[in-house]
């Protein structure tokens, strides 16, 4: 069984915040999943290597030099949600401290 | 005919027209358009309607003149909306995307363009291709053609719905774990998800990056050869794309069935599989023997295994690939945020649906600290015994065949609280994806309610000629794939 503590944590640690209705909802759902990912327990694995991936096995290389003829400054900028000055706006990062969190 | 019936045309019959100025590009995107936003309140296929932009388009080809050895040049198409398309609006059918506006093109959507085929739009799709219904989507789920009651299947839903009603001659989809195949089998189409590696990714807003690929959707199978064969090849952009020859896709085409080997396995025809599909597509094997096929019964013994392993595999990775939405560069910014966790963690928790939660809530604890080895990692285990699974049999035979779905599209909203349920539906498309293995659905007839029934043809990694063969020479014996939908339980629309 996992917990709403645990799921909770999860939730923490992929950056979702839930209300308690909805952790309820999502305890109870990723209980019925995990439960389903337990039956991969009854396969027998010893020995057998993982598999994470199904392209050729190679290592792509190139030289080191820039790309160019990627988008502009300007195009990257398109989709920012606020910007100044051709730069990225965002909250402040560091908490001053005046409030208790 | 009349212009509606175009988009059903085959597509050297098309060309021919078009070749010839019978019909000019501009008239058949009109008819494309006229089709699309008639049915657009009925079926909700699309999400963008590339109206303007593609009328211009058709213009300047028609301003050309058709080149005869330009197949796909005045061609209608559309675009699964995780498709980025230089701007064109891209959301992968999410809140936290609707505002996004691609500054580049996919790699696929590069080569059509070069081909002269027209961009009619953005189709609808489950919400990061995460669903097997387009229920998921956060503009609306797509009505199946065939019964506006029913889904169309996921999550390439709108792509497989916009062909099957004839709204575009043909259309691209992604396919993780069968978001290509089952909604082709829902709607009656072909639809091929090619080898891993056959296609390049770039532009495809990832979700499960070891599994993901660019597909086709279209009425025949011999012209989804032609399309694969145009979006096809190595890619410096994306290292997993292959640099293996792409073939002439339609040159095994007219070789016929006689002395293909197929294995059919136990496991495709077990519990949990609907009595009507296997019906139908047992009809159709003992077809394809008919015409001189060698089939063997064979076993998969890990295909039971395939739905959890996937769950984890898939939503491990989704986890990793959704991180880069937060709030900062593009997409969805919540409002009122304080500070700067505030807006990733508000900004994705009102930007994702629940689905999309779901999964990366199971990825992030597959991969979190403590739990890593007992599933990420059994789970990548489990996935190399499907996949010699699949590497035993395909050694011996050229095609492993059987349903591509357990069932036949399903009620709108039936499923809605219960994910595992719906997981269920992946069973007999996942392994493909599990293997990096090319598959496709065909049409294999429908059941007493009128509902299309899929069958899955899989071949060998790089060997899609087989399939193209198969499904071209099994299209001929019934011609399901020329029957139209029939807009059923759709009032007056």
């Amino acid at each position: 069984m996992i917990s709403k503590d645990q799921v909770a944590h999860v939730a923490k640690l992929a950056r979702l915040s839930f209300s308690e209705a909805e952790l309820e909802q999502f305890t109870h759902q990723l209980d019925q999943i995990i439960a389903m990912e337990n039956e991969l327990a009854e396969v027998p694995t010893d020995g057998v290597t993982p598999t994470t991936q199904v392209s050729d096995e190679r290592n792509v290389f190139r030289a080191d030099v820039p790309v160019t003829g990627g988008p502009t400054r300007d195009q990257l900028l398109q989709n920012v949600p606020e910007s100044k000055d051709g730069l990225i706006k965002v909250p402040t990062i560091i908490d001053k401290g005046e409030a208790d969190a | 005919m009349s212009n509606s019936d175009y988009l059903n045309y085959d597509l050297q019959t098309l060309h021919q027209l078009l070749v010839d100025k019978k019909v000019t590009a501009v008239a058949l995107t009109e008819a494309a358009l006229a089709k699309i936003n008639a049915e657009q309140p009925a079926l909700n296929a699309f999400i963008t309607i590339n109206q303007k932009k593609a009328l211009a388009r058709a213009a300047e080809l028609d301003a050309e003149g058709i080149d005869p050895d330009d197949l796909l040049a005045g061609i209608p198409i559309a675009y699964k909306d995780n498709i980025v398309t230089n701007g064109i609006r891209t959301t992968a059918a999410s809140h936290i995307l609707d505002n996004f506006n691609p500054v580049y093109d996919a790699t696929v959507v590069e080569k059509l363009d070069a081909a002269g085929t027209i961009n009619l739009g953005k189709t609808n799709m489950d919400e990061f291709a995460m669903g097997s219904s387009t229920e998921t989507s956060h503009f609306g789920v797509t009505h199946n053609p065939w019964d506006l009651e029913r889904v169309p299947g996921g999550s390439s839903g709108g792509s497989a719905a916009a062909v099957a009603a004839g709204e575009v001659f043909a259309a691209l989809g992604s396919d993780t774990g069968g978001s290509i195949r089952q909604p082709a089998a829902y709607n009656g189409i072909f639809g091929i998800k090619p080898t891993y590696g056959r296609v390049s990714r770039w532009g495809l807003i990832a979700f499960g990056s070891s599994f993901d690929q660019i597909g086709v959707f279209t009425r025949r199978a011999q012209d989804a050869a032609v399309l694969l064969g145009a979006i096809s090849g190595h890619d410096a952009k994306d290292s997993t794309s292959s640099e293996q020859a792409v073939p002439d896709f339609t040159a095994a085409i007219g070789q016929g069935i006689k002395g293909l080997k197929i294995a059919v396995p136990d496991e495709f025809f077990g519990e949990g599989i609907a009595e009507d599909v296997k019906a139908q597509v047992e009809k159709g094997l003992q077809q394809l023997a008919d015409q001189g096929a060698i089939i063997d019964h064979v076993q998969l013994p890990h295909t039971k295994y395939a739905v959890p392993a996937y769950y984890v595999l898939a939503s491990s990775e989704a986890s990793s690939n959704l991180q880069r939405f937060d709030g900062i560069r593009y997409g969805f910014r919540a409002a009122d945020v304080k500070n700067l966790d505030d807006v990733y963690v508000r900004s994705r928790s009102e930007g994702f649906g629940p689905e999309v939660k779901r999964r990366i809530m199971l990825g992030t604890f597959a991969l979190s600290s403590g739990y890593y080895d007992a599933y990420f990692n059994k789970a990548a285990a489990v996935r190399t015994l499907i996949k010699q699974d699949f590497e035993k049999i395909l050694a011996t035979h050229d095609l492993i065949i059987g349903p591509t779905a357990p069932d036949t599209a399903f009620k709108i909203g039936v499923n809605d609280d219960d994910p595992i349920t719906l997981y269920m539906k992946d069973i007999l498309t996942i392994s493909a994806n599990m293997a990096g293995v090319p598959a496709a659905s065909v049409p294999a007839g429908f059941n007493a309610e009128g509902l299309p029934v899929g069958m899955q043809m899989i071949a060998k990694r790089f060997d899609e000629s087989t399939i193209f063969r198969a499904a071209a020479a099994f299209e001929e014996l019934n011609h399901y794939n020329l029957e139209t939908p029939t807009f059923k339980n759709g009032g007056n629309a």
